[in-house]
């Protein structure tokens, strides 16, 4: 039965000791603790916030990023495209202008061989009608008694011009 | 290699309890010899002299040399003096008297085990004003530094490093203090805890550090305040106290007009006073009961071997070995009930209050 019975002594002490000790923990003990504990959690779940919205203006950068060099990429085809047309235009163009250079030159050459061809018919002919009149010189001025050797001198005379053009 | 390492410990096991069971079959021995009259051990003796306050912090006996700790007696006589003399006083005087104060012996007397002193005038035994820093008192004064270190070292560390999450012993005590205010504190009194937290939270840690060094078997430990009645009247009270103050007008209506028909208002209304006082009572009874019970137990497990120390050395062994294995189980089992117990009467304390804080349902 005396187990049951309060004791007065113990008591006074336990009441002293546990009002000291709910006095100075109420006031510098758990309310810091669980205070700090929520302030951790907000500034957790701002810093996730602030993760998550630097997240995706990544995302965004990266998307237009992306956007940016797809663009560039494409018009470097264009342009490539274009520098490889134009430079075969260029050098069609260029082949042409040779050929038509050229074949005016080769009209040009062929017209000048033609006409030097021409002058040398004539110079010849001339040359010819010149030996003509030489050959008829000197035959006249051989005796021309002889026919037979008239003739071969005629003859020889001939071999002479013609193995001398 | 694994086989190998089994069999060293389970050789290892086997010699750690057959030394164990031999010492204290030995020591059972000379020890038991403390308390034995007439060659019986009188484990009534052993387990109240535990389970009861004393004046004086006993460690050990050994023969006939008792090992223990003065605590200091602080009385106020018939005389209106105050006394403050260590209770080692007491023992020293041949008729354990001191200045006319000794400790009631008698048997049937209700001041059994407590200092009295004779009436000048009519010779009766009287009790004197006490404030003894009694072994109880002292387990509470202990306990309540520990408390304070503990909860202030954690809380020192939460001012010094607000953005930081705490590691080791500071992080398990953040983690078991937020446990509590949130599972317990939170989800039983609702919106408005922040008010209660900080008395629940003492109480629960107040009475949980009491219980774990109440399983400690030697000196800074071993005292049974959670299972002494005026401690839990005093927790008891408090949440009375708390609960009450803070009754909505909701609250006190339910008490004194509950939502009954008229009929049955007069079998309802004693019910529901009773019901106020009958909640802190039985949280009073629930926690000195369970903790004194685990004391007894454990207790009278250990005495099993002194009990049967007298029945021979081959029974005292055997008995020795069940005694120590039931005493491991105990110790385990008090360990979760020492944690079980502290939650229950913070969580019942703030269900209590929670319902007398509760705001009307709308209907």
């Amino acid at each position: 039965m005396e187990l049951l019975l309060p004791d007065s002594g113990l008591l006074f002490w336990m009441l002293l000791a546990f009002i000291i000790v709910f006095a100075v923990l109420a006031k510098y003990g758990f309310p810091v603790i669980t205070k700090m504990v929520e302030e951790r959690k907000l500034y957790i779940d701002k810093s996730l916030k602030a993760a998550d919205e630097a997240n995706s203006a990544l995302a965004g950068i990266k998307a237009t990023s992306e956007k940016i060099l797809a663009e560039a990429h494409e018009q470097q085809i264009k342009i490539l495209n274009e520098a490889t047309q134009a430079g075969e235009k260029i050098i069609s163009d260029a082949k042409r202008e040779a050929q038509l250079q050229a074949q005016k030159q080769l009209d040009e050459v062929r017209a000048q061989i033609a006409a030097e061809r021409e002058e040398a018919i004539r110079a010849v002919r001339r040359e010819i009608a010149v030996l003509s009149v030489d050959i008829a010189e000197k035959v006249t001025r051989n005796s021309l008694n002889r026919d037979k050797s008239q003739m071969e001198l005629v003859n020889r005379l001939l071999d002479e011009v013609i193995t001398n053009k | 290699m694994k086989i190998l390492f089994k069999i060293i410990r389970f050789r290892f096991v086997q010699v750690l309890l057959l030394a164990l069971a031999l010492t204290a079959g030995m020591a059972s021995r000379t020890l038991a010899s403390e308390s034995v009259e007439d060659g019986k051990v009188d484990v009534k003796e052993i387990v109240f002299g535990h389970i009861q306050d004393a004046y004086s912090w006993h460690i050990t006996s050994w023969g006939d040399a008792h090992v223990s700790i003065p605590l200091p007696v602080i009385v106020r006589g018939q005389s209106g003096e105050w006394h403050v003399f260590p209770s080692s006083r007491l023992e020293e005087s041949p008729d354990g008297s001191y200045k006319g104060f000794y400790i009631c012996k008698e048997n049937g007397s209700t001041y059994k085990g407590k200092i009295v002193e004779r009436d000048a005038q009519t010779g009766e035994e009287v009790r004197p004003l006490d404030l003894s820093l009694t072994k109880t008192a002292c387990g509470v004064l202990i306990s309540s530094i520990l408390l304070v270190v503990i909860v202030l070292s954690c809380s020192r560390w939460a001012r010094r490093n607000p953005t930081k999450a705490p590691k080791g012993f500071v992080g398990f005590m953040e983690m078991f203090i937020m446990d509590i205010n949130d599972n317990v504190v939170k989800a039983c009194i609702g919106p408005k805890y922040k008010r209660y937290s900080p008395y629940l939270l003492t109480a629960f840690f107040f009475i949980f550090i009491n219980n774990l060094m109440g399983l400690i078997p030697i000196f800074p430990g071993g005292y049974n305040v959670t299972g002494n009645i005026t401690i839990t009247l005093v927790l008891a009270v408090l949440t009375f106290l708390f609960t009450n103050f803070s009754g909505t007008k909701e609250y006190y209506k339910d008490i004194v007009w509950p939502h009954v028909p008229l009929a049955l208002k007069p079998i309802m209304i004693p019910i529901e006073i009773i019901g106020v006082f009958s909640k802190p009572f039985a949280l009073m009874i629930r926690l000195f009961a369970n903790i004194m019970a685990g004391h007894s137990v454990i207790l009278c497990l250990v005495s099993i071997i002194f009990v049967t120390a007298s029945m021979g050395i081959v029974l005292n062994t055997s008995m020795t070995f069940v005694s120590m294995a039931f005493c491991i189980f105990m110790n385990m089992l008090e360990l979760l009930v020492a944690y079980i117990q502290a939650y229950v009467f913070t969580m019942l304390s703030a269900v209590f209050i929670g319902l007398a804080v509760a705001e009307p349902e709308e209907a």
